[in-house]
């Protein structure tokens, strides 16, 4: 760590890590609701868990890329962070509304919690995944508008890095885009397509320009290739970002209402959205297989290998899968979808989230460089755990999702749902065993912080 | 001489534009095969004189550029400007006379993405190709720029080669799309 400042990060970091673990937790729980319907019923429903299990990692991701930015922008810009105390301020105001929220959901009915916080005034809750009281979505437009005026005023009065520069215009780009989800339009053909605006346009667009940033941040620290080597790769990446996510953003547009053209915009451009992810992988590797020291942080250069090739899976590839319309017409919303949403988010987002984690965390708490090997060895294993079985989740719930479509849609004599749902009960089943053992891998990633602490750390000569 | 030329990443780009362009002239041809009647139709709307000043124009630009690398190559700063400002003005013609036929189809015809499939493609291949000509002129007049502070010289000019491979593909691409979309039946 080389500014004070950037210590704020660390209280976004633990919280990240402890909603990361209260969502898995309620999805371990809405995962044995699909078997055993009336599991935990009526204390926590079905669509209440799955709320909390959406919203918990869209919050903890958002911690995560704010206490990122808080570490990587004041190091990048060579000056402490404009105002410290000001994120620590928006950290309390955020967990306390991230911890409101979540409490609304599982104490009260939701339309119960729509009229506590007078949602009649400012209609925006009932949405997927922005299921917000419309007074927490308020609350996380403050918070963001007073991160990025900190770290807008911590890079303009520092250097200037096309890494600060791309994480800055990704972050602008969330809280521009989160606006739509104040924009509730009573015509449901209008609302679905604004819905995407922020749902698609987050994940398949400027997210991943923070992704570009962070990834690029942490492997210029692993790796100590040349800045400006990976700077442009960053932008040969960001570029197609863009070209592909934005119009991309079509193959949500197929089945609601909009002009057909959609399909075909939809499926050729969305399905160019696996090149900048293959792009980030060959870049990733190549940039390590280059590196001019082997920096004593082997998990962090772990996690950054494994979220470029995930990303380029779970976003890429089981994107891919689904998005042509002509297949789509059969797929749509069927467990396919789950099976993407696992693994595009794991591979994509929480894997960078850990990899920064796993770089910074060891310098917040005041080691040179690194980890201890024991401590190190522990977070490999919760890597392999967690990775692998998320692969077991998506194949599972692809072979769900494939006999889903076909017994649902395909076949002569389609069945109805309930039905084709109770003909793939065993994938369902082997899905939650395989969250099980993303949950134990979870638990010895929690524990890896807590293992080794009194050893000396890990230390690797310089090539 | 280094190949290939200008940066490497370029290239890399390069080659993710045309293989989005790929699919879209291969979706053109597998939906003419099932409507060649429409399309050959449709076709005949299309102002041919203009795509074909647009032709020339692209590739008179082209021609610019190549003497523009030349001009670096043998350390002629002022040339090199001068060349690429004249490649510019050709992408600018190419711009207001593509300007002018959406004019008269989007104005005057009425046509839009939803009149039929032609007009979709014709309108969403242009359209994305038109966009392409604007960011090829950003990166050239990024060029410009560069130049005119003598960044460049005969030993170093990657930057000059690097716009130049980026603004011959924009020109190659057109060079398929004005036989594929105006010409061909």
């Amino acid at each position: 760590m080389k500014y004070k400042s950037q210590s704020v990060a660390k209280l976004y970091f633990i919280a990240a890590i402890a909603l990361f673990v209260a969502q898995i937790l309620f999805g371990l729980i809405m995962g044995l609701q699909y078997v055993v319907g009336d599991f935990l019923f009526p204390t926590i429903p079905f669509n209440v868990a799955r709320m909390v299990h959406t919203n918990t990692l869209i919050i903890w991701l958002l911690m995560a890329f704010m206490g990122a930015a808080y570490y990587l922008i004041p190091e990048e810009a060579e000056t402490e962070l404009f105002a410290p105390w000001l994120a620590t301020l928006m950290f309390w105001i955020f967990l306390a509304a991230a911890g409101a929220t979540v409490a609304g959901y599982l104490l009260f009915s939701y339309s119960d919690l729509a009229e506590l916080t007078m949602n009649e005034l400012l209609p925006t809750m009932g949405r997927e995944f922005l299921e917000q009281p419309t007074i927490t979505k308020i609350g996380i437009v403050v918070v963001v508008l007073a991160f990025l005026f900190n770290i807008g005023m911590t890079i303009l009065k520092g250097r200037k890095t096309s890494i600060n520069l791309i994480m800055l215009l990704g972050l602008v780009g969330l809280a521009v885009f989160f606006l739509f989800s104040f924009y509730n339009p009573v015509n449901v053909v209008r609302d679905k397509f604004y819905w995407w605006w922020v749902v698609h346009l987050w994940v398949e667009g400027v997210w991943e320009l923070i992704l570009g940033a962070m990834l690029a941040f942490v492997l210029i620290k692993v790796t100590g290739v040349d800045r400006e080597v990976i700077e442009k790769w960053l932008y040969i990446v960001i570029a197609m970002v863009l070209i592909t996510g934005l119009i991309g953003t079509g193959h949500h547009f197929y089945w609601i209402g909009t002009p057909d053209w959609w399909q075909w915009w939809g499926s050729i451009f969305s399905a160019m959205e696996p090149i900048p992810f293959f792009m980030m992988t060959v870049f990733a590797f190549n940039m390590v297989h280059k590196r001019r020291r082997e920096h004593p942080n082997k998990v962090a250069t772990l996690w950054a290998l494994g979220t470029a090739v995930m990303a380029f899976l779970g976003a890429g590839v089981w994107g891919f899968l689904h998005t042509l319309s002509p297949v789509n017409y059969y797929t749509h919303g069927t467990q396919i979808t789950a099976a993407h949403g696992h693994m595009a988010f794991y591979g994509a987002y929480v894997m960078i989230s850990l990899a920064m984690i796993s770089y910074a965390m060891p310098l917040l708490r005041g080691r040179n460089a690194a980890n201890p090997a024991k401590s190190q060895v522990l977070e490999m294993w919760s890597f392999w755990l967690m990775t692998v079985s998320m692969v077991f989740i998506t194949l599972f719930l692809t072979g769900a999702g494939i006999l889903q479509s076909y017994l649902q849609r395909v076949s002569d004599n389609p069945m109805p749902f309930m039905v084709v749902q109770e003909q793939i009960n065993l994938f369902y089943w082997l899905r939650e065993i395989a969250g099980l053992v993303f949950l134990i891998g979870l638990v010895l990633y929690v524990a890896s912080f807590f293992v080794g602490q009194n050893e000396p750390e890990a230390v690797v000569a310089d090539r | 001489m280094r190949y290939p030329p200008g940066d490497l990443a370029i290239w890399i780009f390069i080659l993710a534009e045309l293989v989005v362009f790929a699919a879209f002239f291969a979706a053109y041809a597998f939906t003419r095969m099932n409507n060649v009647e429409l399309f050959n139709e449709f076709q005949q709307q299309l102002d041919q004189r203009a795509a074909l000043i647009n032709t020339l124009a692209l590739i008179t630009s082209s021609y610019f550029v190549v003497r523009a690398v030349s001009a670096i190559r043998e350390d002629n700063r002022r040339h090199c400007v001068v060349w690429l400002l004249a490649a510019l003005a050709m992408g600018a013609l190419f711009l207001i006379v593509k300007m002018g036929e959406y004019q008269h189809h989007f104005i005057v015809e009425g046509v839009s993405l939803s009149t039929n499939t032609f007009y979709m493609f014709y309108i969403s291949l242009t359209f994305f190709h038109f966009m392409h000509v604007i960011m090829g002129m950003v990166i050239l007049a990024a060029v410009v720029v560069m130049a005119a502070k003598g960044k460049y010289s005969a030993a170093e000019h990657t930057g000059v080669e690097t716009g130049a491979s980026y603004w011959h593909m924009v020109d190659l691409l057109w060079l398929i799309i004005f036989p594929l979309v105006y010409v061909m039946r």
